[in-house]
């Protein structure tokens, strides 16, 4: 190996790195407070609406399942200035991508956090939302106070590494060049000629961050698991 | 919304003067069956390898495996991309980094993206096939070793064909993001269906048409891989088991 | 044939065998009972070493069971056994499960394994059912099936892991039946069993363990005639067992 690293660019470049790790961050905060809220009442409706509706949710589920997220990245790129500016009828309203790279994010992944907690909900046991009904509640309150915080903690695993993948997932605003943590570094590695230094570094942060919820997972698991024969 | 609408954009002829636009799509599909199709092949095989490792008594077998699952499983796709393709190839023996550069581009992208997606994805096969062997009820295992088989005939005739069974329906969804992933090639030039998709909307202006197609054609691909999943299911399925569950 | 010699095992700081002594002969059939938990299966798993013991030796046929490495495979070839949730291998047709070991470990060809096979199912009277895959037999016919397996290998001796406890009532007969005509043709057998209508039919010796220990080892006759003599643990299980 004849290479010669040099890491200085790193420190050199730390303000401009933490603002990008704050996008990325942000990015994932929003998507999962949304994608999950979402995702929740998709899952309901897949589950519980009249027919048309749980179809029309399973369409949608399997549509963003079915399509790349960089694609549904430049649909939104290319319709939300679009929209916005049809909106408010001024035809040179500039839309950060910001916006595009949020309402991507949150649609495709209301998707897939919906296909596990429609999971979760399968997972309790069908007694006792009957139990709940039997004791008068409604469907609605049956689903509150019963089902759902049972599913939520058997789904709890499975929400984290959907959380991880999101992260992951964000690293992907790069083709539109938005400067998240992945972006950020790309361009300072490109700027100093430090590419090596910087895609290495890049990779360690992020192995860094997901092990964080991976290992949790694990640790769950590992607690909640009732013990083997 | 003032957008002109042109639904025959495909069948007019490209401004790089290289056919119609329809073309790029057509290219780009063919690059992004390419690509999944043979990172597919590598990640099972791989995965198999791996999966079946870590479920193996020897540490010194086991340990690297989930090193390797842990590692892959962890970073993001592109950035996996991004040291395959710039970092890499500086950290090679210069002898090897000249020879890597010298390839055409195109063939070295390809090369490189068919690696990337083949690893990564080896790491979530692995996963799923050491899921399949450990769900298996023990005594499988046990049936095998008392009638002498060897451990890789145990594997090879008891668990594995067996676990294999468990595993279609989640490997589906691993074999359709294949080809989702498979869409990170554009960060290094490799113009796959959305890349193109991407280009036609910029030479042509019309973006709607252009993502509605390549949309239109991922899910076809989607289905088609839905279909194919289906009929493993089918041809694999037990006689006298209920789905999928044990009996 | 199976020499057991002041055999030890522990799970942890648990003590699941503690110095177990016994043999067996050529042709004998040898009944190990015992409360749950009293280490009987686990005693039966330690001789084709699908149990790992700490201390002490087990012979089987003039070879040492502990530390065969390699060698084990050979050894476990010539060990029928049957297990309690009868470990047919579900994705394979019933003719298959009886060939799979003949032709990978024995080396037989396919057409000489089938026919071996299908002689030991038409035994267990199940010829018939020999291109069912083993979910669409009942348990009782699944486990013929299994001791089918086990006796395509040749075995020198055979091994049962309480072969009737998973199944329902009505089908424990048909399997039993199977097991007294194998003991009657002189088969050597070790079984670890409840059924004590069967240790008295057909077995020569009793064994009786308790908390990983053999209490008891003696004669059939010995065993059910002379209650008195034995030992309060024993008497206490005997009683259990028969009267319900």
């Amino acid at each position: 190996m004849t290479y010669n690293f040099d890491w200085s660019s790193i420190a050199r470049a730390w303000p401009y790195l933490l603002d990008g790790m704050g996008t990325t961050l942000f990015l994932v905060a929003v998507a999962m407070v949304l994608g999950v809220t979402f995702g929740t009442v998709l899952a309901i409706l897949r589950l519980f609406g009249p027919r048309s509706v749980a179809m029309l949710a399973a369409g949608y589920v399997n549509f963003f399942r079915s399509i790349p997220l960089i694609l549904t990245i430049f649909w939104f790129f290319f319709l939300v200035p679009l929209v916005v500016r049809a909106i408010t009828g001024n035809p040179y309203f500039a839309v950060g991508p910001v916006y595009a790279a949020i309402a991507a994010f949150v649609l495709a992944e209301s998707a897939y956090y919906c296909e596990i907690i429609r999971a979760g909900i399968g997972s309790v046991r069908a007694g006792q939302f009957q139990a709940a009904r039997a004791l008068g509640m409604t469907t609605a309150q049956a689903l509150l106070y019963v089902v759902l915080p049972q599913a939520f903690r058997n789904m709890t695993p499975a929400l984290i590494n959907q959380t991880v993948a999101l992260l992951k997932d964000t690293s992907l605003v790069y083709v539109i060049s938005l400067n998240d943590f992945l972006g950020a570094a790309a361009k300072i590695g490109q700027r100093d000629g430090r590419q090596v230094e910087m895609f290495l570094f890049a990779a360690a942060v992020y192995l860094a961050l997901c092990s964080l919820g991976t290992m949790g997972v694990h640790l769950l698991q590992r607690r909640g698991a009732p013990s083997r024969r | 919304m003032t957008y002109a609408w042109d639904w025959l954009i495909f069948f007019k002829p490209s401004v790089t003067g290289e056919g119609l636009y329809g073309w790029m799509l057509v290219r780009g599909l063919g690059w992004t069956l390419l690509i999944s199709l043979l990172s597919w092949l590598f990640a099972l095989a791989l995965g198999t390898v791996l999966g079946t490792m870590r479920t193996l008594t020897n540490r010194w077998l086991a340990w690297p495996a989930l090193l390797y699952v842990h590692c892959f499983r962890n970073t993001p796709l592109l950035v996996q991309l991004f040291l395959w393709f710039f970092v890499v190839p500086e950290l090679l023996p210069p002898a090897w980094g000249t020879a890597i550069k010298q390839l055409a581009p195109t063939t070295g992208q390809f090369l490189t993206v068919v690696l990337c997606l083949s690893l990564y994805t080896a790491a979530k096969v692995a996963e799923l096939v050491r899921a399949g062997i450990e769900a298996l009820p023990p005594g499988q295992r046990a049936a095998g070793a008392a009638m002498g088989l060897t451990q890789v005939d145990v594997y090879r005739y008891v668990l594995l064909p067996q676990a294999f069974r468990t595993i279609v329906p989640p490997l589906t969804s691993d074999f359709m993001n294949v080809f989702k992933n498979s869409a990170v090639a554009l960060t290094i030039g490799l113009m796959e269906l959305t890349g193109q998709s991407r280009q036609l909307s910029e030479f042509s202006a019309q973006s709607f048409e252009a993502f509605t197609a390549a949309t239109l054609i991922y899910m076809a691909v989607t289905y088609g891989v839905v279909l194919v999943m289906r009929h493993v299911e089918r041809r694999a399925r037990i006689p006298g088991m209920l789905g999928t569950a044990s009996g | 044939m199976i020499a057991i010699n002041n055999v030890s095992k522990w799970f942890g700081d648990f003590r699941v065998l503690a110095d177990c002594t016994t043999r067996i002969d050529k042709g004998e059939v040898v009944v190990v009972c015992g409360p749950s938990g009293s280490g009987k299966s686990t005693l039966i798993k330690t001789v084709n070493a699908l149990e790992p013991f700490q201390q002490g030796e087990i012979i089987v046929d003039g070879v040492s069971v502990g530390g065969l490495g390699r060698g084990l495979p050979k050894l476990r070839a010539r060990v029928g056994m049957v297990f309690q949730h009868f470990e047919l291998f579900p994705h394979l047709t019933v003719t298959e499960n009886l060939t799979l070991a003949q032709v990978r470990v024995l080396g037989r060809g396919k057409a000489e394994a089938l026919a071996k096979g299908l002689r030991y199912l038409e035994r267990v009277g199940l010829a018939v059912q020999k291109d069912k895959y083993p979910a669409q037999l009942s348990g009782g016919q699944q486990q013929r099936v299994a001791i089918a397996r086990a006796l395509a290998m040749d075995p020198i001796v055979m091994l049962f892991d309480e072969p009737t406890s998973a199944l329902d009532p009505e089908m424990v007969g048909e399997v039993l039946d199977v097991m007294v005509g194998l003991a009657n043709d002189g088969m050597t057998m070790m079984c670890v069993t409840h059924e004590m209508g069967f240790a008295r039919k057909v077995s020569h010796r009793v064994i009786f363990m308790d908390e990983g220990r053999i209490v008891e080892d003696c004669g059939k006759d010995a065993f059910f005639g002379d209650i008195d003599a034995r030992s309060p643990r024993a008497r206490e299980f005997l009683s259990k067992i028969l009267n319900h």
